[in-house]
């Protein structure tokens, strides 16, 4: 598969938002350049002049011409490079595929979010709140091995690189999913056995320290 | 395709459910109204959007479709062979519009709602915010008739449905949205030109009475 020309992923580790671009990329044999953002320093030219709007990773850059959002980014990618598909063939599949990842970009990472930052007890009300999105998504994905169905498609790859944080998430919130939402916790583990997706997605427990840290320069500690 | 049936769970004054009704115009398809009330919602809509609860529905043949952008992006699937595409067909200019449908998204209707149900300092605030957005896509329009080019695309459908609600947010912040986006309030106007628009959107003073009823409704003064 040809590359198409250039591509330059501004990213950086812990985004769970740039690990999905790396696993489309990687699930298309597209070879890119990944320059790393500094989460701790100041954000470099090009990021700014790339992505004025946001000022965010991830940006991909395809013969210089900038993609900011991740989501449009991997329905980009999906268009570009059109083997294997990432989105299902029907008009119908595909709408219920950005359905849910609408679903999973306006209520993941910040449930997430509201039990990692607590200062003190975290409310059982912040919780049940996570548990009952992943019961939703538990839903969206009824008896199929991966949201895509039998295959690894699209949706599983928005979904998967937020697990990286559910290590964390966990001890913050002293639950575990995969007692909550077992069949949840059964996808994971399916999507963890693809080299791609294991090779894009960092250690939870690294995921954990650089919370740890930013919840004490946020002085929460 | 225009054998099976359509049904499109409508709002009026819903500058979401306003998007639906353009692009249905547009390809000239059939399809049947029904209006919801937010107060007592439907057990269709229950049923068919029991994530969200929310209005635009389209219902196709049955199969429900949520999220007005995704219904947008569906119609246009679909109906692939009526009239121009909404969306470009080059896989970059189709991300750029992604990219400023969903800023449209993220952006104007937090800040359209300070403006019209805020006061004091928080609406002032959020006047300042909504000219610059405004002036942000007046910059993204550039010397363009439309945001889709020569004819109106999904941008243009994206965007254009919230300025019925110009009137409501500059009666009741006492500030005039012409004055400062000039370019802006010309290409809505070359939009209303178009009939697909023009009987898709309601009069912006009846959106006004329908913004003071809602302020009287939710104790909002």
């Amino acid at each position: 598969m040809s590359n198409l020309g250039e591509v330059v992923l501004l990213e950086c580790w812990a985004s769970p938002f740039c690990m999905r671009v790396k696993i489309a990329l990687a699930e298309k044999g597209v070879e890119y350049e990944a320059r790393t953002e500094d989460l701790y320093g100041g954000k470099s030219d090009l990021l700014l002049t790339s992505n004025p709007i946001y000022k965010k990773v991830p940006v991909l850059l395809h013969n210089g011409k900038p993609l900011c959002e991740s989501t449009v980014i991997v329905a980009y990618i999906d268009e570009t490079w059109s083997s294997p598909p990432l989105l299902p063939a029907s008009a119908y599949g595909r709408a219920q595929a950005k359905f849910w990842a609408d679903f999973i970009d306006k209520k993941v990472f910040d449930a997430g979010y509201k039990i990692w930052i607590c200062k003190g007890e975290v409310p059982e009300t912040a919780k049940k709140d996570f548990i009952e999105i992943l019961k939703q998504l538990e839903g969206a994905l009824g008896e199929k091995d991966f949201f895509g169905g039998d295959s690894f498609g699209f949706l599983d790859i928005i979904l998967i690189p937020l697990t990286s944080w559910f290590y964390s998430i966990e001890k913050f919130g002293g639950f575990e999913v995969k007692e909550e939402c077992p069949k949840f916790s059964a996808w994971m583990n399916r999507c963890m056995q693809r080299e791609n997706v294991v090779n894009a997605l960092p250690d939870p427990k690294k995921v954990y320290e650089f919370v740890v840290r930013f919840r004490k320069m946020q002085g929460i500690e | 395709m225009e054998d099976k049936k359509l049904v499109l769970l409508d709002l009026w004054p819903s500058a979401f459910a306003m998007r639906v009704r353009i692009a249905l115009a547009e390809k000239g398809i059939k399809y049947e109204s029904k209006e919801e009330d937010l107060f007592d919602k439907s057990p269709l809509l229950l049923e068919m959007n029991p994530v969200h609860k929310k209005v635009p529905v389209l219902i196709h043949d049955g199969k429900s479709i949520c999220e007005s952008l995704i219904i947008l992006e569906y119609i246009d699937e679909v109906w692939h062979d009526k009239s121009p595409p909404l969306l470009p067909s080059d896989p970059y200019q189709r991300s750029q519009a992604r990219f400023w449908a969903d800023y449209v998204d993220k952006k104007i209707f937090g800040i359209g709602r300070k403006v019209w149900a805020g006061k004091g300092e928080d609406q002032e605030a959020a006047k300042k915010e909504l000219i610059e957005i405004l002036k942000t896509m007046e910059g993204e329009l550039g010397d363009k008739h439309f945001f889709g080019g020569e004819r109106i695309g999904f941008v243009d459908v994206a965007l254009v449905t919230s300025t019925s609600w110009f009137y409501t947010f500059e009666t009741l912040g006492n500030f005039s949205i012409e004055a400062e986006c000039p370019k802006l309030i010309a290409w809505s106007k070359r939009c209303l030109e178009k009939e697909s628009v023009a009987k898709s959107l309601p009069h912006p003073h009846k959106i006004y009475e329908a913004a003071l009823w809602l302020k009287q409704k939710f104790g909002i003064e």
